[in-house]
């Protein structure tokens, strides 16, 4: 399926990253948003709440984070594209819910601006510290899809990704973004809506009564639904059966709980998504997501100009972890680095996946500003010896 | 990898960052190179000093935030003063001459000042006072050609203004050719 052409605004703009993800999220058709501001993420909900009248979207401004993300939950059940945006401490509030999207299998996407944590932090200034929040952060076992865009023009594209995913693996997906790329402006072309490919709302065609919203399929992603179509049925946070409603015993939840976690396991070489550069004969391999892996840039050009074998992994989707290219890189490389804005966090993941069969390294900091390529580069250097 | 920093200050209210967004807009769409603007947030942004950074390049900005800029544009004192230090050795400085007290710099440094607000009053809107910097900008400052600048004012003020903000643009850059031309005013 084609994007609306009334939906996307195409042409080169000079946006900052929050408005261009406001603008894939609209592109992907994305037509109600359910919110609570918070710096740095409230420009999304502001050009949404601008654009959604001209385009018959609808735009709700919540009492709080929680209600926000039931309501975009309730919105994708009613056969709507939705979205919500957030940073840090509302990403906390929203992390119940976000789980009750899971366990409903629910698509929709959830952006969140980081901004230096714990608690109030650093609201004007950027950090990466909740990736960790983003795949841990609801109760219970499950799996997550994160995507950390670099640049306005990505926030752009990995909206509409995001809304693709939510679609294709029937649940929410989370664009884990920072305050330095949201307010950062920069070019951002946005193509005609003939070259924007969208993913369906997959509905059962099965009819009321022989249809059950979380149907057993082979691929484990069960159709939607479609409200209005005469279907009766319940769905609920508890542990349910395929008809939706509460089994609660050790099969029903085993049953339950394996297919949240295989339905993205069994799916993640097509859902993980790496830029690599240089990284076949490299020495030193540097990881890294979001503006991160823009800074790494200078300190990898540097390095390499002195001979060092540098090569460099971007991971636009930092969830689920690409475990097995780290298991087979961690064989070939000498070091493997870990670029963040946090004290660690997906460098634990980085360590565990190399088994120790090489070294890993971590450049990160606490946040309130992106790394300086100096210390990046000094790493590398450590890093190849 | 050419780039050039550039920051501009001034105080909340004065257009500190449209300035940013028009001269970043005129190098990136008007100009085919690239550039990345950032800026100061939270309460300096809402009326005491703020910044806007933009970092221009030949190819793709690699780190977002400005350094030590080749051009300081100054709309306020307090906003000159926190960051007149913080410059590359080379750097022009581009300042409001009625409102900065204008101090001792390095010997490789240039100044050029215009009292950019007393035009935008004649012109009968104060608020155009940050169209006439910019003007005063393309002039003194060879960053962005003065068309691509001019385009990129016409497209990013609100609708119905155009006529009265090119107007500042032009007469910010008439007076900044007048002041080249005439001998170089070094600090």
């Amino acid at each position: 399926m084609k994007a609306d052409p009334n939906n996307v605004l195409t042409g080169a703009h000079y946006l900052d990253g929050n408005h261009a993800c406001a603008e894939g999220a609209i592109a992907a058709g994305c037509k109600f948003f359910a919110g609570y501001p918070i710096t740095p993420s409230t420009e999304i909900a502001e050009r949404v709440s601008r654009r959604f009248p001209l385009i018959g979207g609808v735009f709700i401004q919540m009492e709080d984070e929680l209600a926000s993300m039931n309501a975009i939950l309730g919105a994708s059940w009613g056969g709507v594209r939705s979205m919500s945006c957030t940073s840090g401490p509302g990403f906390s509030l929203m992390m119940e819910n976000f789980g009750l999207g899971l366990m409903l299998e629910t698509p929709c996407v959830l952006v969140n601006v980081q901004r230096g944590g714990p608690s109030t932090g650093l609201p004007t200034l950027p950090g990466q510290a909740d990736m960790m929040q983003a795949r841990w952060g609801s109760h219970g076992d499950y799996e997550v899809i994160a995507l950390a865009p670099d640049s306005p023009q990505e926030s752009f594209e990995l909206a509409v990704h995001a809304f693709n995913l939510s679609e294709t693996y029937r649940m929410p997906v989370l664009i884990m973004t920072d305050e330095c790329v949201g307010h950062m402006t920069e070019k951002v072309v946005i193509p005609p809506a003939e070259e924007i490919e969208l993913v369906e709302i997959r509905y059962s065609s099965k009819k009321p009564g022989e249809a059950w919203p979380f149907e057993a399929t082979e691929d484990l992603i069960s159709p939607m639904l479609e409200v209005g179509k005469g279907h009766k049925f319940h769905v609920t946070g508890l542990t349910h059966d395929e008809r939706g409603y509460p089994v609660i015993n050790a099969e029903a939840q085993a049953k339950n709980v394996n297919r949240l976690v295989d339905k993205v396991n069994k799916h993640a070489e097509e859902i993980i998504w790496l830029q690599e550069k240089d990284v076949e004969g490299a020495d030193v391999v540097v990881m890294s997501y979001g503006i991160s892996s823009r800074v790494v840039q200078p300190a990898i050009m540097k390095a390499t100009k002195e001979g060092i074998k540098v090569g460099q992994i971007k991971m636009v989707t930092v969830w689920p972890f690409p475990e097995k290219r780290v298991a087979e890189l961690a064989e070939k490389v000498k070091s493997l680095v870990m670029v963040e804005m946090n004290l660690g966090q997906v460098f634990l993941e980085m360590d565990r996946c190399a088994k120790g069969k090489c070294e890993t390294y971590l450049v990160g900091h606490a946040g309130g500003t992106v790394h300086n390529p100096e210390d990046i580069y000094n790493t590398i250097k450590e890093a190849a010896k | 990898m050419a780039t050039t920093d550039i920051r501009i200050t001034g105080f909340g209210g004065q257009g500190v960052i449209l300035c940013g967004y028009i001269i970043g807009k005129a190098v990136s769409i008007y100009n085919d190179q690239h550039a990345t603007l950032t800026q100061s947030f939270g309460p300096e942004a809402r009326g005491s000093a703020c910044s806007a950074q933009v970092v221009v390049s030949d190819s793709r900005v690699l780190y977002p935030y400005v350094t030590a800029p080749k051009v300081l544009l100054a709309m306020s004192h307090d906003g000159y003063m926190t960051h007149k230090d913080k410059v590359a050795e080379d750097c022009v400085y581009v300042y409001e001459k009625d409102l900065v007290r204008l101090q001792e710099h390095g010997p490789k440094t240039t100044a050029y000042g215009i009292p950019a607000t007393r035009i935008a009053e004649d012109l009968g809107r104060k608020i155009v006072l940050n169209i006439v910097m910019l003007g005063f900008f393309a002039a003194v400052t060879d960053v962005v050609p003065h068309e691509a600048l001019r385009q990129a004012v016409e497209s990013s003020v609100p609708s119905g203004t155009e006529e009265l903000n090119l107007k500042a643009f032009d007469k910010g850059y008439e007076y900044g050719v007048g002041l080249k031309e005439k001998a170089e005013l070094k600090v």
